[in-house]
């Protein structure tokens, strides 16, 4: 897989970590909350898909997505046998993705509750935004940590772009990597640009075709929820 | 006009993040089916929906505005409406539909508003009982609670609708505005079941009944309902 020269495997320092309601983060009462936006097509659900496979035989986990107007995601990610169809829900969003998880996340707090109430303990839960623009963000309230899902084929200019989802993710992905030959996309750009719009925030280049298990992005987000779990665990200043 | 309760304001903005917004009260079947493709026709869903579930909304706000200022020894009571609504509710999908805003509703409300009454209603309110619980934790009474739950049986159907068809939203917020004396008087009957002796209306639609059903079944869904 084609990686960032200057990849950094740990989470983004500045990530607000462990501002959801409900309960402490790392106090066991409930999971490692990831939010997957990014624009439609560049290849979320196969990144869920891949995470689980990679990460299920280690961690417990659930998914929760939100189609845009049918459950064809979900449907997907029960039929890919990389999770049990019984820990994926999928909820309506009202022809407003990034609303259901940014201003009003009602709907996928009570998916998230409900998973991690039927299948406690419960390490992670994934949450799959519908496709939407680049001004696609998670609110905190809903996860710990964001990755934002673009793609090669959507034009090597996209990083340059920004808006809030290239630009405050806690992970950018750069997606089918394995295409820029083929649409003309210059990585090196791609890399150039995606950092100095981020200041240096980390990005995974990646290509699910010649990496099926996203190992770079299943290494952050091990890394992510460790760091989760010390700030959990540390005394409170 | 005496001056209006901000919080009262806040508990009725749309922007209040309650999960109302992926609602469309059986709004998206009814363009699904034909029934709704232009103002003309909203207008008179909204009015039809206004008349019935939006009445026995508006009621049951206010009958629980009444009944959770007693606290505790109200539980009884608030169970016997919660049985009254599902009575009035036949269809299953906007029994879950109510009660799933019902939660979202009171999740805002605890945290806008904290106050015991809300743990009155359970976990999984029906949305007027919680409208009503969450407007006395706003400092509101029955009254307000009713008007409440009369406005938002069709502004979130008429949000959808804009949404859906793309219809102007300055000519669906004139229908709506002009909704408003009708509001206000299903409102003021609503009001009315405050007073336990008044008998819960039981207006009932069979057709949203069918298209809460229908949406349920549809292959193709924007909106939980």
């Amino acid at each position: 897989m084609h990686r960032h020269p200057d990849l950094h495997l740990a989470p983004h320092e500045s990530s607000d970590l462990g501002t959801a309601p409900g309960s402490a983060p790392g106090s066991g009462a409930r999971a490692f909350r990831v939010g997957v936006g990014g624009p439609v097509g560049s290849g979320k659900t196969a990144l869920v898909a891949a995470l689980c496979r990679t990460l299920g035989p280690t961690l417990e986990l659930a998914v929760v997505t939100n189609d845009i107007y049918t459950t064809e995601d979900a449907d997907f990610l029960r039929r890919s046998g990389a999770v049990a169809p019984e820990r994926v829900a999928a909820v309506e969003t009202g022809c407003c993705p990034h609303t259901a998880v940014r201003d009003d996340i009602t709907a996928n707090l009570d998916a998230v509750e409900e998973l991690e109430a039927r299948w406690s303990p419960l390490d992670l839960v994934l949450v799959e935004s519908g496709g939407d623009n680049l001004t696609m963000t998670f609110s905190r309230g809903l996860v710990d940590v964001q990755l934002f899902v673009i793609d090669v084929a959507g034009g090597d200019k996209v990083p340059r772009k920004g808006g809030p989802g290239v630009t405050t993710s806690d992970l950018l992905v750069v997606n089918k990597t394995d295409l820029a030959d083929r649409v003309g996309a210059d990585l090196s750009v791609m890399a150039r640009d995606a950092d100095r719009m981020r200041t240096g925030a980390p990005v995974a280049f990646t290509s699910l075709t010649q990496d099926p298990a996203a190992t770079a992005v299943a290494a952050w987000l091990t890394a992510a929820r460790q760091a989760w779990r010390t700030r959990a665990a540390a005394p409170v200043a | 006009m005496t001056s209006l309760p901000s919080a009262l304001l806040l508990l009725a903005d749309s922007r209040l993040p309650a999960g109302g917004h992926a609602h469309s009260g059986g709004l998206a079947a009814a363009v699904a089916d034909g029934a709704v493709h232009d103002e003309r026709t909203l207008a008179a869903f909204l009015s039809g929906r206004l008349r019935t579930a939006g009445l026995v909304a508006s009621a049951a706000a206010a009958r629980a505005a009444a009944l959770v200022v007693s606290g505790p020894s109200a539980a009884d009571t608030l169970d016997e409406l919660d049985a009254e609504l599902d009575a009035r509710t036949p269809s299953p999908a906007a029994r879950a539909a109510s009660r799933a805003q019902g939660r979202g509703l009171l999740r805002a409300a605890s945290a806008a508003w904290p106050s015991p009454v809300h743990a009155l209603l359970g976990p999984r309110p029906h949305a007027p009982c919680a409208l009503g619980g969450a407007a006395v934790a706003a400092g509101a009474g029955p009254a307000e609670a009713a008007t409440l739950a009369a406005l938002a049986s069709v502004t979130g159907p008429a949000s959808a609708a804009v949404r859906l068809l793309g219809l102007d939203p300055l000519g669906v917020t004139r229908r709506l505005a002009g909704l408003a004396a009708d509001v206000d008087a299903v409102a003021a009957q609503g009001a009315r079941c405050a007073d336990l002796d008044v008998p819960l209306p039981a207006a009932s639609a069979p057709l949203l009944d069918l298209l809460a059903q229908a949406h349920a079944r549809a292959d193709v869904r924007l909106f939980a309902s």
